[in-house]
């Protein structure tokens, strides 16, 4: 009882402190965020006090399996249905600013919906929101089924699965407020950042402590790939938001660097997110996910601890490539560029790693949509982890850079290896996490995959396209010795491709709102009876060899 | 010592001595599972996430 009240104080003081903020706010921005604080300490200060069990309500809610479990699940079915939510949030906002490209008039005319604010709304959502999501979820799975333990500090656990939903709705509320950071990739403000920092320790905690609680004593793979991930993203976090706010109670501040240093603290840090947090950790998906679907063991175990420790000594110096022709010193342009080509290797390494995982058992891409997923993401990872050595030599560099052709680099890596690799795993996980016989309906992955790749297709070759054309456009010198092209007659060039990539968005888009359709249907329990994939009925009749009248092809 | 020559001296231990002290550790850490005799532990490790036994039934047994 008294530490019940001694709870509900401290959820009250919380409650009090945001109203405090909201009341000596600087800003607009920095007040609704204090009352979005404040919202959520309320939500927790009623679940405390009432006498409701709404923890069962909840588990009713997600039809969470009631029998006490080997491992602690909850935190991972929450997790699959975050990431199913934010995903389709995600993609919706990313077609939505790319057709403001093509018609402008879908600003809206008013400054929460113009594109520099929807745009990072766009790549967080997907990269943090979305893939975020998938990485604590499938992490927590993973590091319990490696490990034979139980998380540890289960508390902790679902701290960090909604304290991080907290982190989401700040930043993504805050972009469309316009308080922002400029930073790529790491836009949110300072009091955001320092929430994200508290959640990211509590979740190297509870998987730093479910490592020391194993009864096992490999540490597999997959987990070294997941505490890198954790602990990396923590470094750069830190380094790269060091920061002084203008008022404790305002929503801006000023980076603790200047000039060309601030330039590569930022592409240090966001050339390993690209690293760190969608290769890395999606690594530790495919080592996991990939032999267990294929039911065959990774096809070199030592090939997986060469490509772990390659990606770690080289990924971080890659990203001075961002800066090629800057007021960054050569050296390190060019050190930038060495590091990312040498990086093809080990990527490739790692590809062929998973992709012979399936040696032997080939026809499985013909009969199972899930592995057809996971080897079309690790051939989109090949793909792009062959572009990018490719983009960052400065010869290239100088046609493609500030290009479409980045985006289509991007989106190539994104939507093809983190988005179906995510894929892939969410169909694995959602039938195993609520003890259903089989997902709801294995043609609509099917769908799913079809859809997603014709996307992806139209979306990349759209922007490679229209990159080259830009970039050719842009450095095109006439007799005169004048640019020929004016800027506005470059982008003007570039309307046909922006409509194909947001068609090739929808097309993703639509496959997202099937699984959303699909992983619903099996939380519920339902299955569809449908015919099964890639067995063709034997028919005895036609097994037989050819009427002798039939004509002959030569020979 | 100026700011310049201090930048200018781990310059060069960051591309000398620091970066063979790198490649060093880089080459024992790739190299180790490849040492002779390890093939066992290897293949045990690969095969070590299909121990578990994860179905409903086995649940109920521990």
């Amino acid at each position: 009882m008294e530490s019940l009240i001694v709870r509900t104080a401290a959820w009250l003081g919380v409650v009090l402190l945001a109203m405090v903020g909201i009341a000596l706010a600087a800003d607009r921005g920095f007040a609704v965020h204090m009352g979005i604080v404040a919202a959520a300490a309320l939500v927790v200060l009623w679940l405390t006090v009432s006498r409701t069990d709404y923890a069962a309500l909840a588990r009713g809610i997600i039809r969470s399996p009631a029998d006490p479990e080997r491992y602690d699940d909850d935190p991972i079915r929450w997790g699959v249905i975050a990431t199913v939510f934010w995903g389709v949030i995600g993609f919706l906002v990313g077609v939505i600013i790319a057709f403001q490209l093509v018609f402008p008039a879908l600003n809206l005319s008013n400054e929460f919906t113009t594109f520099g604010r929807m745009r990072p709304l766009h790549t967080s959502a997907v990269i943090f929101a979305f893939g975020g999501n998938a990485l604590i979820a499938t992490s927590f799975y993973v590091v319990q089924r490696t490990c034979r333990a139980r998380l540890a500090f289960p508390g902790l656990a679902r701290f960090v699965f909604w304290g991080y939903q907290l982190f989401i709705v700040l930043a993504a509320s805050g972009y469309l407020l316009g308080v922002t950071e400029s930073r790529e990739y790491a836009e949110p403000e300072w009091y955001v950042d320092l929430w994200l920092t508290v959640v990211w320790v509590a979740y190297l905690v509870v998987f730093v402590g479910t490592l020391a609680r194993r009864r096992e004593p490999h540490i597999y793979v997959a987990n070294w790939f997941y505490l890198s991930f954790i602990i990396t993203i923590a470094m750069l976090h830190i380094v790269n938001n060091l920061a002084i706010p203008v008022s404790l109670t305002g929503s801006h501040s000023y980076s603790a660097f200047a000039g060309v240093q601030d330039a590569l603290t930022q592409w240090w840090y966001g050339h390993n997110a690209v690293a760190f947090f969608l290769t890395v950790p999606f690594l530790a998906m495919m080592y996991y996910f990939v032999p267990k679907q294929a039911e065959r063991p990774i096809y070199s175990y030592r090939l997986s601890i060469l490509h772990f420790w390659s990606l770690i000594f080289l990924y971080i110096w890659a990203g001075p490539h961002h800066l090629h022709y800057t007021a960054l010193p050569d050296w390190a342009q060019t050190l930038g560029m060495v590091f990312s080509v040498m990086l093809w290797m080990p990527s490739w390494g790692g590809m062929i790693n998973g992709l012979m995982t399936l040696n032997g058992a080939w026809d499985k891409i013909r009969t199972d949509p899930i592995i057809r997923m996971m080897v079309a993401a690790l051939a989109f990872y090949g793909m792009a982890t062959f572009e990018g050595p490719m983009l960052s030599i400065k010869a290239v560099n100088s046609l493609s850079h500030y290009t479409e052709w980045t985006i289509g680099h991007v989106h190539a890596g994104a939507l093809g290896w983190n988005g179906m690799i995510t894929f892939a795993a969410i169909y694995y996980l959602t039938p195993r996490l609520w003890h259903r016989q089989r997902l709801y309906s294995l043609r609509m992955v099917n769908w799913h995959f079809w859809l997603a790749t014709i996307g992806i297709v139209l979306y990349a070759s759209a922007m490679w396209v229209a990159g080259i054309t830009q970039g050719l456009m842009w450095r095109e010198y006439g007799a005169d010795n004048y640019l020929v092209y004016s800027f506005v007659e470059v982008v003007a060039a570039m309307k046909p491709y922006y409509l194909i990539r947001g068609v090739g968005g929808l097309f993703y888009l639509t496959g997202g709102i099937v699984m959303v359709v699909n992983v619903w249907m099996t939380i519920a329990g339902r299955l569809r009876e449908e015919s099964p994939m890639g067995q063709p009925a034997f028919d005895p009749a036609a097994d037989r060899p050819l009427p002798a009248a039939a004509p002959q092809s030569a020979e | 010592m100026s700011s310049h020559s201090t930048y200018d001296a781990m310059r060069h231990f960051a591309d000398s001595w620091a970066l063979m002290v790198m490649i060093a550790i880089f080459l024992v850490l790739v190299l180790w599972p490849f040492r002779p005799g390890n093939r066992a532990q290897n293949d045990r490790a690969a095969r070590m996430i299909f121990d578990e036994d994860d179905s409903a039934e086995a649940r109920h047994d521990d």
